[in-house]
């Protein structure tokens, strides 16, 4: 399956059946600092994605002069 | 995993209050500690004008919508920092936003007010970015608010900024700066405004998941100066300690907020007095806003 990351945005080809978790595990990202986005809605980290499923892995963390 | 409400199909779980929701429950759920935060707080009444500091990143945008949904007289701020594409990109989101929704948004350029742009005064005053961008951003969200009329500025600071702002204050041992952390702090000059957070209950990853549900288009790209950023170096050892265990960036705050914050208030405030040279307020003779663009005017 296709994942999408961002910030600089590249894509990585991953393995599918399987929960969200373990591919965030896989790809050692910590669950608080994304979105897990599949198509127009948000994924927990128990879901099951597909190899035909696309991700996208939105980091949600801002920093600097807030 | 199901909504916590409903049963229905959860589409983020918050392990902090061992929870998860449906998209309809969760901004519910959102828009409901937005709520708790302005009521606990009395940051401001509906009659009130308010000034929304707006960057067009996912925390402020997510408040501009609550505060409008909610029926509060809102008028956003645009400062354009002048950071290459980054700001002409964010400022066309805020436009966007605006305009969908009918609402008044100012823009305030930094070059105009400082002399130079945040990339140029970064060079010249060989400090970090994000220190002259951080003192302009206060000072003009201040000027402008007292120019226009607004009691109030609302800045879309989260729970993640706070407890990471917290970390780093304690890390130093920084006690003014322990005494001045609040969701809410208030008017303590007449030519000071209030400035209130209404997202501090709130973590990042949830107002991130708030504007994606409301399809709010928000820069996702960072700001180019923000890589390294201290800030940032501490949100991410207090997500690792969130991982462990969840509820510790909450506990942290809301711990010191409650309980250690009245601690460091000082019982002899520093006097404050108005520049000499800008008339605003500052605790020297000339305000250290006056002070950069006499620094970039004199490089220039």
């Amino acid at each position: 399956m296709k994942v999408i990351l961002r910030n600089p945005r590249r894509e990585v080809e991953v393995r599918g059946g399987r929960r969200v978790r373990e591919v965030l595990r896989e790809l050692q990202i910590v669950p608080e600092t994304v979105l897990v986005i599949r198509g127009d809605t948000l994924v927990t980290a128990d879901q099951v994605v597909n190899d035909d499923d696309v991700l996208e892995l939105r980091p949600v963390m801002s920093g600097g002069a807030r | 995993m199901k909504c916590r409400r409903c049963g229905g199909e959860a589409v983020l779980e918050l392990r902090r209050h061992n929870a998860a929701f449906c998209a309809a429950d969760f901004l519910e759920f959102f828009r409901n500690q937005v709520r708790e935060a302005i009521r606990r707080h009395r940051m401001f009444t509906r009659e009130e004008p308010v000034l929304v500091a707006v960057s067009g990143g996912k925390d402020s945008l997510a408040l501009w919508d609550v505060l409008i949904g909610e029926g509060y007289r809102t008028t956003g701020l645009y400062l354009d920092l002048g950071i290459f594409d980054y700001s002409q990109e964010s400022r066309a989101r805020c436009e966007r936003f605006a305009a969908e929704r009918g609402a008044p948004l100012q823009v305030v350029r930094v070059a105009d007010a400082v002399g130079a742009p945040v990339p140029v005064i970064k060079d010249v005053t060989r400090r970090p970015p994000c220190s002259g961008c951080g003192l302009s951003k206060r000072y003009l969200m201040n000027r402008v608010a007292l120019e226009g009329g607004f009691p109030v500025v609302a800045t879309g600071h989260n729970l993640d900024d706070e407890a990471a702002t917290l970390f780093g204050s304690v890390m130093h041992w920084q006690t003014d700066a322990l005494a001045r952390q609040g969701p809410a702090l208030p008017s303590t000059h007449p030519k000071l405004v209030r400035r209130v957070k209404p997202l501090y209950r709130l973590t990042e990853r949830e107002t991130a998941a708030y504007a994606f549900l409301r399809g709010i288009d928000y820069i996702v790209e960072e700001c180019p100066f923000a890589a390294g950023a201290t800030s940032i170096a501490h949100k991410e050892l207090l997500n690792r300690m969130e991982e462990a265990s969840p509820g510790t960036k909450h506990t942290f705050l809301f711990g010191f907020l409650d309980r250690a914050r009245a601690a460091f208030e000082r019982a002899d405030p520093v006097p404050l007095q108005e520049c000499t040279r800008c008339g605003q307020v500052t605790t020297g003779a000339v305000c250290a806003f006056c002070k950069l663009a006499d620094q970039v005017k004199r490089a220039g």
